[in-house]
């Protein structure tokens, strides 16, 4: 690197803590992992469900009144946002490993691309869900 | 570097491991692999279920049981079962192997989460067997 290149002017000497911000690629790697260990705990609702589908009407019913409750539905939204988001970058993964969206830019636009694409699905899915409800309150 | 990597009489081995007298990985690759095997499973049947609860929205519990006793419904619930938990098992373990570094605690949960959603698999899939049958 010569002194005079525009790139090596004001630059710090090392990473300074306060003013580091990740960039996207490892926002997306760590939400990764973070969507990960939530759809693991969603896989108790997934087993509960089977379990209380197996158990007769009675059991099934508890689980969709918690299903369909405030709580329930709070965590549904979570947990599908995670599995859209999970599935996402998954597939990206699966690019990343024929070796390519390495370059920087691709890297960069890739990961807002997944994260879009994400919300997107996700809120398509619930505006799906609640479509009754939308279309009433915009009647309405 | 790839060139220092040279296939050895025992296997591929990086020169240190050579003078260590270090195997190969050998069967460490296994995780990787079933990893993305099983992703392909998920992304698949994932979709499907997914489809298939938005399709059949808000299932009363007869009309539950009526689904999941169809066979190619039953088959593809105890895929997903499988290839769901096989993948959170791998994907646990890299975690806790990450961000656990007391050996025996590490150990202990390695068991301990291996067992838990090796039972909870079991349980969907008798459960899916109890209403399908």
């Amino acid at each position: 690197m010569s002194e005079s290149s525009p790139l090596q002017k004001d630059r710090p000497l090392s990473p300074h803590l306060q003013v580091y911000r990740l960039p996207i690629t490892a926002i997306t790697s760590i939400l990764h992992r973070a969507t990960g260990i939530a759809l693991m705990l969603g896989l108790i609702l997934f087993t509960w469900g089977l379990m209380a589908l197996a158990g007769g009407e009675d059991s099934y019913n508890t689980f969709m009144s918690f299903c369909t409750s405030l709580t329930g539905q709070i965590m549904l939204i979570g947990w599908s946002g995670a599995f859209f988001y999970h599935l996402c970058t998954g597939l990206r993964h699966f690019i990343l490993d024929s070796g390519c969206l390495y370059e920087k830019k691709a890297a960069a636009r890739s990961s807002w691309a997944v994260i879009l694409i994400a919300v997107l699905l996700t809120a398509a899915t619930w505006a799906y869900v609640y479509q009754d409800v939308l279309m009433g309150g915009t009647a309405g | 570097m790839s060139s220092l990597v040279k296939w050895h009489k025992g296997g591929l081995k990086s020169p240190s491991a050579r003078a260590r007298g270090l195997g190969s990985a050998k069967s460490g690759l296994d995780h990787w692999v079933m990893q993305r095997i099983t992703a392909i499973g998920n992304v698949i049947l994932g979709l499907w279920l997914l489809y298939s609860i938005l399709a059949n929205k808000g299932m009363s519990y007869t009309e539950a049981v009526l689904w999941l006793s169809e066979p190619l419904n039953a088959v593809l619930m105890i895929l997903f079962v499988i290839s769901l938990f096989y993948h959170a098992v791998l994907g646990a373990q890299v975690v806790t192997e990450d961000y656990i570094h007391t050996e025996w605690l590490k150990l202990v949960k390695l068991i301990a989460q291996r067992l838990v959603y090796f039972a909870m698999a079991v349980a969907c899939i008798f459960s899916i067997l109890q209403v399908a049958l």
